[in-house]
């Protein structure tokens, strides 16, 4: 065995979905089914269900873990859960469906790069199953795989199951989307989620698993659009007075002798030595920390970005796509503090520009944002930020806005604004 | 020591990293951001495996400079004393500052009750924990917590926000976009960083492995007179003898998780090499917690209600 040797290849994705849909009770059969779960954990589960009379054996109790949620039988906010299978690793967040709590759905689809929108096939494609849909889109999740949820209520029937086929090709072809894949289930007997099931005779499609184990892992909208980004996280000072700057590898490969920007400076260099403690490497690779030698012995600082061509913009004015999760309303005028990548400044709301109607995907003129809204602001920052479109990589794109007094955050936000495409006539 | 994967010739560089290296490089990241943006930064040690592969991602992400904070072991009293000689090597070898804060100076100042000779301590070490943080002034405590532990564990964020009164509120999480890590409190707030929250207990055990770090040598098979305690396997010691018509029974075990002697369970084992652990966990039945921890065979949600007072 050699483990060490292995590379595994990872797939992160979220559940998505409106509220008792069934989202917690499909993790909760993928993971049985999949046999993820110790006799302990599933013992555990078990005890919980008959002690709150829910049966036998409530699925949804595998990630609804909080004493509240198994109260009110609603999931709360992510549970994270690891499965792997012979050919991949899952990171999975099960997100929380009520719209009360989209900051926390917004925080488990951040990461993911596919979405298992889970619907109810009684009940079709709801305003929050929409919602959460264009959230995940515009956090830029690029592959969608819908569990039409609950088939054995509606008595494995064709016709419900084609409606939410159409509805979802038309909402995936507004979000630029391609091929999603909509999978008959019913999470509760497991059909269709891990093994194949006889109820639908019609459909020769994969199962929920089968689905997930052809997605391609990453793939994220923006790969290969923009050069090395290298937000400078710290300054490692060597006992021999070197400096070198650490952070992560984003956007591109950064190598020896890579010719690079230090912005916002604007500060030409050259990437002398490229390592980790383990010693040098050749290349690193999007996702990895390191620390990087300059030529010249260019000073830098933490806040600072390293980038090669093709090179981020450098600007204290910026057109944003924001989640809003306040229960203020967000106001022209207001200020934050901002958080983007490694460097913190100040901001003020311009203007808030419009807002998100996820019904229609349209955007409609509003000069305030409520609670869980989505919208577009206009936003000036006391110091220059080093930004690339959302769309064009997400670690570069995005920001948070920060609550001065109480440190909470209020938004997630992202570059530029969302593009739709046209309804179908 | 592995080298990155190699790009395959005459091909672009792939943008894929290894999964040990991807969680090793996000846990370096979040290490470094919490040492960047708090102001008195502590690393909780408590001689267990994820401690060990907590401290070496920190001396890692820092290297070849000092560790920027101190490290913090909360003792419980209850101790195998392999783990406290292994904790101050560790401690020096990393050339890191070793703050032992004693739950036996807590009940000796009267701050908690004395749950008895031979009684669990690990409930009130939280007000042990909360003391020293208070009287240290630490902003940001990282532990070795992952999410496949428990399922109170699994809806944690990685920068968990305590307020000043120590608490955890499950309802009241901060969002964590994207990789902003956003630490910053107020004065008697703290965090938690868990920089291992997307670690599985496999995933602990090959990267032990691949960088080979040391651990207490209770985590390998060794022979130790133990007591079946509702099948539990609890080592004799001062603090545990038969009661009833228990016997003490002399046992080839190992730890799979490391925690006061009193309530940390041993289980059968004959791995003494890390593959063979390997091989051993990766078939096993039961979760490390279930197999190990009496402590949370109490109630459904017994880490979630220790938690939200203050616990790890």
């Amino acid at each position: 065995m050699a483990p060490q040797t292995q590379v595994m290849d990872l797939l992160r994705f979220a559940t998505v979905g409106s509220v008792d849909d069934g989202k917690s009770t499909l993790i909760g059969r993928l993971l049985v089914d999949t046999r993820q779960l110790f006799d302990d954990q599933l013992e555990a589960v078990a005890h919980a269900s008959v002690t709150r009379g829910v049966g036998d054996l409530d699925l949804s109790f595998v990630t609804d873990g909080l004493r509240a949620e198994r109260e009110q039988g609603i999931t709360i906010d992510v549970a994270y859960r690891y499965a792997a299978t012979p050919t991949r690793k899952f990171i999975i967040a099960d997100c929380p469906g009520h719209v009360q709590y989209t900051r926390n759905m917004a925080t488990g689809a951040s990461t993911a790069d596919l979405a298992l929108v889970v619907v109810d096939a009684t009940a079709g494609l709801k305003e929050q199953t929409r919602r959460h849909v264009c959230i995940a889109a515009l956090l830029g999740v690029r592959r969608l795989i819908v569990a039409a949820n609950k088939m054995d209520l509606a008595e494995w029937a064709r016709d419900p199951f084609d409606a939410i086929v159409t509805d979802v090709e038309q909402l995936a072809a507004r979000l630029g989307i391609d091929n999603p894949i909509v999978v008959p289930v019913s999470a509760l007997n497991g059909d269709n989620v891990v093994d194949p099931s006889d109820a639908a005779p019609w459909y020769d499609g994969p199962t929920v698993l089968g689905a997930l184990e052809a997605a391609p892992a990453g793939g994220w909208a923006g790969e290969g659009k923009v050069g090395a980004r290298l937000p400078v996280q710290w300054v490692l000072r060597h006992p021999t007075g070197k400096r070198t700057y650490a952070g992560m590898v984003d956007g591109a490969p950064l190598a020896p002798g890579d010719e690079v920007m230090l912005l916002p400076e604007g500060i030409r260099t050259t990437v002398r030595r490229v390592a980790t403690a383990d010693g040098d490497l050749a290349v690193a690779p999007v996702g990895r920390c390191v620390d990087v030698d300059l030529a010249d012995d260019t000073p830098a600082g933490r806040g600072d970005m390293l980038a090669t061509a093709p090179l981020p913009e450098v600007t204290d004015r910026l057109v944003a796509t924001v989640c809003w999760f306040g229960e203020e309303p967000l106001t022209t005028g207001q200020r934050f503090r901002v958080k983007h990548t490694t460097r913190s400044t100040i901001g003020f709301v311009e203007h808030v520009d419009a807002r998100v109607d996820v019904n229609n995907l349209t955007l409609e003129d509003r000069d305030y944002l409520e609670a869980n809204d989505i919208g577009v602001v206009t936003i000036s920052t006391a110091d220059p930020l080093v930004v690339d479109p959302y769309g064009h990589n997400r670690i570069t794109g995005s920001f948070v806005l920060v609550d001065e007094r109480t440190n909470a955050t209020l938004a997630g936000a992202m570059v530029g604004a969302p593009s739709f495409a046209a309804p179908q006539p | 020591m592995t080298p990155t994967t190699p790009a395959p010739e005459g091909t672009a560089v792939p943008s894929r990293v290894d999964h040990l290296d991807l969680l090793e490089s996000l846990a370096i990241f979040i290490i470094r951001e919490v040492a960047a943006e708090c102001e008195r930064p502590v690393l909780l040690f408590s001689g267990g495996k994820d401690s060990a592969v907590l401290l070496h991602l920190a001396v890692k992400a820092f290297a070849p400079a000092r560790l920027p904070f101190p490290v913090m072991h909360i003792d419980t009293g209850h101790n195998f004393p392999e783990v406290i000689d292994y904790r101050d090597r560790q401690a020096e070898a990393a050339g890191a500052r070793l703050v032992v804060a004693s739950v036996q100076a807590s009940i000796d100042a009267g701050r908690v009750m004395d749950p008895g000779e031979g009684a669990s301590r690990n409930r009130i070490q939280s007000t042990t924990l909360l003391d020293a943080i208070n009287e240290h002034k630490f902003d940001a405590a990282f532990g070795g917590a992952r999410r496949d532990e428990d399922k109170a564990r699994a809806k944690e964020r990685v920068l968990s926000f305590r307020d000043r009164f120590g608490r955890w509120d499950p309802r009241r999480q901060r969002p964590e976009l994207w990789q902003l890590y956003q630490g910053k409190v107020n004065p008697g707030e703290h965090l938690r960083a868990f920089p291992l929250s997307d670690w599985t207990e496999l995933d602990i055990w090959q990267y032990i492995e691949r960088e080979r770090i040391e651990l207490p040598t209770i985590y390998f098979a060794h022979d130790r007179d133990v007591i079946n305690r509702e099948g539990m396997l609890l080592a004799a010691s001062q603090w545990v003898s038969p009661k009833g018509d228990e016997v003490v029974e002399r046992m080839t075990v190992r730890y799979r998780t490391v925690g006061d002697a009193t309530l940390t369970g041993a289980v059968v084992s004959s791995a003494t090499t890390i593959t063979a652990i390997i091989e051993e966990i990766s078939t096993a039945r039961v979760s490390e917690r279930g197999a190990t921890r009496g402590d949370d065979k109490f109630s459904e949600t017994a880490m979630e209600d220790r938690k939200r007072e203050g616990y790890f």
